[in-house]
């Protein structure tokens, strides 16, 4: 259970705010509501882009980190598909550090062409890194456009190619800063021992004088229904056949949402789950296999990945799949079973209110799906699902005519 | 109203007071000594049980790391599913690792399922069977998993750096190949867990929410045992660092290069531990670093790159390592260069130095914040025999310590000609 107050600035700035007096550190997390989703199709990567420039420097501050680590704190941030999330630590006789860097840099950022034209570089390199000088590593490069062809899902964070980020320019930057980051388009959540009123002076002087511009409208194009299944194969230099499977599922909103996460539960969180047990240690047809949900918050994806068992052919693992895939459909799952899901959620949730950071982030993420509490009451959510639940929306997303399958050989 | 003064750094009070909690210690019946942090505001208890099985003992490769991870595939009076079904019914996470010294089994659980929990840990523990056709799938899973792994050019570079610092035939240095998989064999885990998993050398930490029938639900279950044999004695060949101080290592096609450039050093019970950590800090230790600040944030060479200090029971090594751009390898290595003569040629500035000392103490505090970060915090002492004052030394020699000193240990320690330089890439 978290405790926290809600307020909301002139300029349509929410903050929210949790007291937790175990700990000398404040966590202070700020989520801007703009993702890879939001972007152009012919300038992907820009949001994960911009993040990067965050860091480059903003009115009044030339260096961000700087300040910050001389108050002995640390930051980070990341870019998914519908958020971009700025997080810090410090300790928490400087928590009005952190009003100051934050506010500036939503206030105002420096704009310098040096920071841009290394960013670029930086961001290249990161795509090299994690998709392209990796094995498997531009799987979702591939799953994406095959999964999606309207949704801005279709492209990955990184960007659909690094031509998109060489021809990012100094008036993309400006244009996209404009829009996106404005404090009605922001959430402000801290977590630590603090005070309530303190947060609040803190917030009025720092975030109150920045103006508002309209909040950006989002108008995405909504993904038609899947008619027929979706296939992909490619060969490539890595020492295993792979296969990965990804059905369309509902948003992060929909009353299906906790009954499709725990389906990816019972499928494969743990060494006591199916596909595990069944596909690994049984049958020994994969070496590796994985369930789980995008948890996107449009309409996202269940996906499965497996590493095929050495002298296994790529048929075999799929049919093996495909019978415990049908299996969800035909048998309820077990009283144990699904105790044993709900469970895992409990102790998740429980382990997960240790650390401020934590609290903070999913606090302001809560807040973006339409209310903090939600943190609260996920618990009772997910303990409402039945078994007769589990089975009909099972039956709805495992349908072959709604998937997609990459067959990803060892050339 | 007055207009806000945005063009001012709000004061920074320097991290001062640390609170730092010193572990209650308890002894187990048969003598485990248990140390207990009680701190956080869950009702949940981490126990980490530690014992000196790791590679250091192995009398081949890859058997301590099969033994620790077999210990869960079946026991006396639990098989494997079996195991694996009870950890997760009740929500609990029973995690096995070894690295160069330490073989681990650690338990997260909510307190409310001690109870049903450890049975099973002390099953594990004590009475592994390490069922053959267990092992054999786990072998075969792994040794895919391996060579998966040994397309990357930062694992490539990690082993290999490991045999340049120690030598292939010591057991920090021993560089594992596929076929090394082939060769495990029930027996091996069988010999190793009896021969190196002893009551006499184990040690408990638990943090969390500590109970007040804690000490007697363990002793219920960790107190009772006892063992009659002693340890075999070990006869491990010397540390033979290589004399080569520049090694490339191919990988075709490669679109990134990992470097790795370091040296054998020393352990954190060597007095100039502590002040090198300040040292390797400056240069490579955080996002503001001078390697960060000049060769990802100036040049943009690279997603990120670091250097560490790393302490072992028998040993220590300094690293920087990162990977970049295949075309841009040898600009980026002249800069590592490039930085470590700035290091010892010219004093570190003050204000730089007094944001290291800054960053640090935080970074420190953050490092005792709740229960998981505390215990791994106090591991780390634990293992080296060291305790409560080691840290206070630490504080005092990252404030007192001044730009002189930080330029002689760079000279005395970074010597260019005592480096060595990997490369791994096209």
């Amino acid at each position: 259970m978290i405790d926290f107050e809600k307020f909301e600035l002139e300029n349509g700035l929410k903050v929210l705010v949790h007291k937790d007096t175990s700990t000398p550190i404040v966590a202070i997390n700020i989520l801007y509501d703009v993702g890879s989703r939001d972007e152009d199709p012919d300038k992907t990567g820009f949001a994960h882009l911009f993040e990067h420039l965050m860091f480059g420097g903003s009115i009044n501050i030339p260096k961000y980190d700087v300040p910050l680590e001389n108050a002995g704190g640390e930051n980070n941030a990341f870019t998914n598909n519908d958020i971009t999330n700025y997080y810090l630590t410090i300790p928490k006789q400087n928590l009005e550090l952190a009003f100051w860097l934050e506010s500036d840099r939503m206030l105002n950022l420096a704009f310098s062409k040096k920071s841009l034209d290394v960013q670029r570089n930086v961001v290249i390199e990161e795509f090299k890194q994690s998709y392209l000088n990796q094995p498997y590593g531009d799987v979702w490069l591939l799953l994406r456009p095959l999964a999606y062809k309207v949704h801005p899902y279709l492209w990955t964070t990184i960007g659909k190619d690094i031509s998109h980020i060489e021809n990012a320019t100094m008036a993309d930057v400006k244009s996209f800063y404009k829009k996106y980051y404005n404090p009605n388009n922001a959430i402000l959540s801290i977590a630590g021992d603090i005070d309530i009123n303190e947060i609040k002076a803190l917030s009025q002087k720092w975030f109150g004088p920045i103006q508002s511009l309209e909040k950006p409208k989002r108008n995405l194009p909504k993904e038609p229904t899947q008619q027929k299944p979706q296939h992909l194969s490619v060969e490539r230099d890595v020492p295993v056949d792979a296969i990965y499977k990804a059905y369309h599922m509902c948003n992060r909103t929909d009353d299906d949402y906790y009954t499709t996460d725990l389906i990816s539960d019972v499928l494969s969180n743990g060494n006591s789950s199916r596909l595990f047990s069944r596909l690994v240690k049984e049958r020994q047809v994969f070496s590796k296999i994985n369930a789980y949900i995008s948890g996107d918050i449009d309409n996202g994806l269940f996906i499965f990945t497996g590493k095929l068992a050495n002298g296994i052919k790529m048929e075999e693992a799929e049919n093996a799949l495909n019978v415990e895939i049908e299996k969800m459909k035909t048998e309820e799952v077990s009283k144990d079973e699904l105790q044993k899901v709900k469970n895992k959620i409990e102790s998740t949730i429980e382990f997960s209110e240790i650390n401020v950071l934590d609290k903070a982030m999913n606090l302001a993420y809560s807040e973006l799906l339409g209310d903090a509490d939600l943190i609260n009451q996920e618990i009772g959510l997910y303990n409402k699902v039945t078994k007769e639940d589990i089975q009909k929306v099972a039956f709805k997303i495992f349908n072959n005519n709604n998937c997609s399958t990459l067959y990803y050989y060892a050339n | 109203m007055k207009e806000l003064n945005r063009n001012f750094t709000p004061n920074i009070r320097p991290v001062t007071d640390i609170n730092y909690q010193q572990p209650v210690i308890h002894n187990l019946d048969n003598g485990i000594p248990v140390y207990l942090l009680q701190t956080g505001t869950q009702d949940i208890v981490k126990i980490e049980f530690i014992f000196n099985a790791g590679n250091y003992y192995e009398p081949k490769s890859l058997v301590s790391w099969f033994t620790n991870k077999m210990l869960k595939e079946g026991t006396q009076n639990f098989t494997a599913s079996q195991i694996a079904e009870k950890i997760d019914y009740y929500g609990a996470h029973l995690e096995l690792s070894a690295d160069k010294d330490k073989a681990y089994i650690t338990v997260y659980t909510l307190n409310k399922y001690l109870s049903e929990i450890l049975p099973i840990v002390e099953d594990v523990i004590f009475y592994p069977l390490f069922p053959e056709n267990e092992l054999n799938i786990k072998i075969q899973n792994k040794k895919q998993e391996y060579i998966v792994n040994s397309n990357k050019v930062k694992n490539l570079a990690r082993w290999k750096f490991d045999e340049l610092l120690f030598g292939e035939n010591h057991p920090y240095g021993k560089f594992v190949n596929a076929d090394d998989y082939d060769t495990i064999v029930q027996k091996d885990l069988i010999d190793f867990h009896r021969d190196n998993y002893f009551i006499a050398d184990c040690k408990i930490i638990a943090a969390g929410n500590i109970h007040k029938n804690f000490i007697g639900i363990l002793n219920k279950f960790f107190g009772k045992h006892t063992e009659s044999h002693t340890r075999k004695n070990l006869n491990i060949n010397p540390i033979e660092t290589s004399n080569l101080h520049m090694m490339h290592y191919k990988k075709e096609d490669a679109l990134q290069s990992a470097i790795r450039i370091g040296k054998k050093l020393f352990n954190k019970k060597h007095p100039d531990f502590l002040k090198l950590q300040v040292v390797n800090t400056i240069l490579g230790g955080y996002f503001g670093s001078r390697l960060m600040s000049n060769i990802r944030e100036d040049k943009g060479y690279t997603y990120g790159i670091g250097s560490e200090i790393v302490s072992v029971q028998h040993s220590g090594y300094f690293f920087i390592a990162s990977e970049v751009g295949a075309e841009v390898t040898q600009s980026a290595v002249d800069e590592i260069y490039h930085e470590i003569d700035v290091l010892q040629n010219e004093k570190v500035p003050e204000t730089e130095l007094k944001l290291v000392k800054n960053y640090m103490l935080g970074s420190f505090l953050r490092s005792i914040d709740g229960p998981f970060a505390m215990s791994e915090n106090f591991k780390g002492l634990l293992e080296y025999d060291l305790d409560y004052n080691y840290l206070k030394s630490f504080v005092e020699i990252v404030k007192d310590v001044n730009a002189i000193e930080i330029q002689e240990l760079a000279q005395r320690y970074f010597d260019k000609k005592s480096l060595i330089e990997l490369k791994v890439g096209s």
